[in-house]
């Protein structure tokens, strides 16, 4: 157990943008909440996943809808006490803790707002270890875990609670509930018990975000590179260093889909990369070769700062660093490749895990 | 016959051009900038009116391009009392205003801060009704405590109503005397950033009716009875009555300037525009005859704001950039600078600093300065320097371009002699006439725009008939900020589908013409 305040959330916002590989909207938003929470109401007490009493009811907490909605209609705050205190009747049991279902963008910021002002601890785990775009990709999930009774409140006070027959289910009538719900709101979801999330969940996915944010942070300062940091930090992968000259979107069933070209500066000169990106980045290729994969995590990080860039953020000219960090073994698995394996995102190729496509050990190229 | 003034009020110079009906110019200066500016102003502008010995009531136009208000914010100076205002509970209290914002800024700022119930959906539905009875309570606290008001509302660029209303509420009780700022009218999507534009917006009124005032004053004394206006960050201009409500809108106007500038100069309407000055070098790209916006968050003194500015690169690259040579044979160059204290600091000019100017003097590249003062440089080493001020210019073009491909650079600025006539991503390099004073003419040859940035639903109309509803409201809105309908053209379009909500749109559209001639002076 362990105590974390204003300096721990502005370096968890960066790794968990690392590692949020491009995705799960603008993490600025759910940093502010934080901050403005703790200073409020103190700081965060963080558990860590064996910290948790077996028979224990542990919820995740987040955000669901549009990032463009919550950049504009900022959550009330009040919601999640709403969420919870709904649960807890429905369930007919405390909730002990709370945990934030993935490592990225705003999703990995609010639980931590959130318990510090219910005064309730967080737990050191996800569900997904990176981003993802669905509710039913999680490791949960893959242990036949259901992501209801899940509850949505919205800032006007509206709470719905849904217990439904499986978690496509659940995506699909939560996102139509959350368009109704003016296009962003709050929920509760994955309700466990203690013991299910030790099994179950990434551990220690907030340190490692700490860990990342602290040493970009720290590199900046110290001249050191901080793409390196991160790699060593991450037993990552450098798959190219480049310039972004062709950024192509579109929306297809509600997504925005697209693809970056790079071309290749100093050691990848001559190079070009295809970055496929659905939310979150999500397949990276040259001419050649596939260099990584989801679920493996993609992240593109600015070449000079270290600092993580995400889909949107994508623009002409930037000069990036592309990493490839492996995924979770959890996600390796052949239930794991069918939920959130290139297939599902409808990419034409087979999981290849990182380290085949790249080479074991090397940390460059 | 009848003539304009372009003013560039900048950090080192103020310049000044006086242009005829069609462009020309007939004089230009460039000054000192003064402490208190308007003297800066007032002599500029008496300088390039007897140059030119044109009848002064023939002088119809005058543009001024000014930095006043950014150095207020910069400084922390002279800012106004304010209250803020948003509208948006019981949405958006888990971050308040002013949260995120540097603590020196919040304390000037943050005295009077209310969140009050109102706001829309992102349909434009509302979320909860406007507290009528909390705003007029609010407005009764401030009266007379605050010199303006900063108002900003849940997805106002959706629907403007709360903030309208608002607007009505505060007039009726603090009197049409206190200015109001309204979100709506100055930044985009995004709550935060278009609440802290509007808050820095709200804080610089009075400095912008100072400066504005003081303009038309100095016009007056000159016997100058010209329409006025201001340049703004986008390349076009506003009225004077515009500038003084929303100032915010004129701090990025100084680069923007230098664009629309070399624009008009080279006659290109796509191109890399590099502005060299005594202490930095600023890289634009010109779209269509107009410098491409920023389309990430901008920071204004250190706060996150959103609202239109040029997207520029800055390096600390100029004809004053101090140059370093150091035991081991390793070279430094910059990021300081001697800045406007050149003619006196540099060594070809009998100072006791090495400059980028004096390397380049050295080398016998440009014929100003005592040649003989540096004459004892070594060679090799002053090629070595040269290359590097090449190669910082050449990284930052590269940075700005939007392909690999080459594409024309247009030179200006005072610095640019700095600059040979060949780099690496350009087609070609063009330096137009008069580019000392670009920025100047950007000013007076600035045009009329009218732009929005709103969410629609595709569903209604469909998207071809959205687009045209949504370019055709840009376009009335040019014309009534004084535009000629007949010269306006749509010059920059942008959808952008929001993910998760079906159909629902986001697109932003600006239309620019030149001012209507009916215009009576």
């Amino acid at each position: 157990m362990r105590q974390i305040g204003k300096q721990e959330i502005e370096d968890i916002a960066v790794g968990a943008a690392v590692l949020g590989t491009g995705g799960g909207g603008d993490p600025y938003i759910g940093k502010l909440m934080a901050l403005q929470a703790i200073e409020e109401y103190g700081p965060i007490t963080l558990l860590s996943v064996d910290e948790v009493p077996d028979d224990a009811l542990v919820v995740a907490s987040g955000g669901m809808g549009a990032p463009t909605v919550l950049i504009e209609k900022i959550p009330s705050g009040h919601e999640v006490a709403q969420t919870f205190q709904a649960l807890e009747k429905y369930m007919g049991k405390e909730v002990f803790a709370t945990y934030p279902i993935e490592a990225g963008g705003i999703n990995s910021m609010l639980p931590l707002a959130l318990a510090a002002q219910l005064r309730l601890p967080v737990v050191d785990v996800d569900g997904m270890g990176r981003a993802f775009p669905e509710l039913q990709m999680t490791t949960f999930y893959l242990d036949g875990i259901s992501a209801t009774p899940m509850v949505l409140a919205d800032e006007k006070g509206n709470v719905t609670i849904m217990d439904t027959i499986d978690n496509s289910w659940t995506e699909r009538i939560a996102r139509s509930v959350t368009v109704q719900k003016g296009g962003a709101a709050t929920c509760a979801i994955y309700p466990m018990l203690g013991k299910n999330l030790k099994e179950s969940g990434i551990h220690s996915i907030l340190q490692l975000e700490e860990e990342i944010g602290r040493a970009i942070r720290l590199a900046k300062e110290a001249n050191l590179d901080p793409v390196h940091e991160v790699l060593k930090l991450t037993s990552g992968y450098e798959l190219f260093r480049g310039k972004v000259v062709d950024v192509d979107r579109k929306t297809e069933g509600g997504w925005a889909r697209g693809t970056a070209t790079m071309e290749g500066l100093l050691d990848y000169k001559g190079e070009t990369l295809e970055l496929r990106f659905q939310n979150e980045h999500l397949l990276a290729k040259t001419k050649e070769s596939l260099l990584c994969v989801t679920p493996d995590l993609i992240a593109v990080l600015d070449a000079e700062t270290g600092l993580p860039i995400t889909t949107e953020g994508l623009r002409y000219g930037a000069r990036v660093v592309v990493i490839g960090m492996q995924c979770n073994p959890k996600w390796r698995t052949p239930k794991g490749i069918e939920t959130v394996g290139p297939r599902y995102f409808r990419y034409d190729v087979d999981y290849i895990p990182i380290e085949e496509l790249v080479g074991k050990g090397s940390v460059a190229k | 016959m009848s003539y304009r003034i372009g003013i560039d009020v900048g950090g080192t110079h103020t310049d000044a051009v006086l242009l005829d009906r069609d462009y020309r110019v007939l004089a230009q200066t460039k000054s000192s900038t003064t402490q208190d500016v308007s003297t800066g102003i007032y002599e500029a502008m008496r300088e390039v009116i007897t140059q030119a010995g044109v009848p002064r009531e023939q002088i119809t136009y005058a543009m001024l391009g000014t930095t006043h208000c950014t150095n207020a914010i910069v400084e922390r100076k002279r800012l106004n009392e304010i209250a803020v205002i948003r509208i948006g509970a019981p949405a958006t209290l888990a971050i308040k205003p002013l949260i995120g914002v540097p603590e020196d800024l919040r304390a000037h700022l943050g005295k009077r801060v209310y969140v009050i119930r109102g706001g829309h959906e992102f349909d434009g539905r509302e979320i909860v009704k406007l507290d009528e009875e909390e705003l007029y309570r609010i407005a009764q606290e401030i009266k007379g405590k605050v010199d303006s008001v900063a108002v900003s509302s849940v997805f106002s660029p959706v629907s403007k109503d709360h903030e309208l209303r608002a607007a009505e509420i505060l007039r009726e009780v603090l009197g049409v005397e206190t200015p109001i700022s309204l979100s709506y009218e100055i930044g985009s999507v995004g709550l935060l950033e278009r609440e802290n534009a509007t808050i820095l917006n709200a804080a610089i009124v009075t400095v912008a009716k100072t400066t504005a005032y003081g303009f038309m004053d100095a016009l007056k004394a000159e016997g100058v009875n010209a329409r006025v206006f201001f340049g703004q960050n986008d390349g076009t201009l506003m009225s004077i009555e515009y500038a003084i409500k929303y100032p915010i809108l004129t701090i990025g106007c100084g680069p923007t300037n230098s664009i629309r500038g070399a624009s008009y100069l080279s006659g290109l309407a796509n191109a890399l525009v590099v502005d060299v000055g005594g202490t930095t070098t600023d890289i634009g790209v010109l779209v269509n005859s107009f410098p491409r916006e920023s389309s990430l968050a901008v920071e204004i003194g250190g706060a996150r704001t959103n609202f239109r500015m040029p997207d520029l690169i800055s390096i600390g690259l100029g004809g004053g950039t101090i140059v370093r040579i150091q035991e081991d044979g390793q070279i430094t160059v910059g990021p300081d600078s001697v800045g406007y204290q050149l003619p006196q600091k540099g060594l070809a000019f009998g100072g006791d600093t090495l400059t980028t100017t004096d390397v380049v003097i050295a080398l016998g590249k440009v014929n100003i300065g005592d040649r003989e003062k540096v004459a004892h440089l070594d060679k090799d080493l002053l090629d070595r320097v040269y290359n590097r001020i090449v190669e910082m210019a050449e990284e930052a073009i590269d940075k700005m371009k939007t392909s690999a491909d080459p594409v024309p650079v247009i030179l200006v600025g005072g610095g640019s002699i700095l600059l040979p006539d060949e780099l690496k991503g350009a087609s070609q390099i063009i330096r137009p006439e008069n580019f000392g004073v670009a920025n100047a003419i950007g000013a007076a040859i600035a045009q009329i725009s009218g732009q929005i940035d709103r969410v629609f639903s595709l569903d209604e109309v469909g998207r071809e008939k959205t687009l045209e509803t949504a370019k055709q409201m840009a376009i009335d809105e040019a014309i009534s900020a004084g535009a000629e309908p007949a010269t306006i053209e749509i010059v920059e379009f942008e959808d952008i589908p929001l993910s998760y909500l079906g159909n629902a749109t986001r697109i932003r559209v600006k239309a620019a013409g030149t001012l209507a001639t009916a215009v009576e002076v």
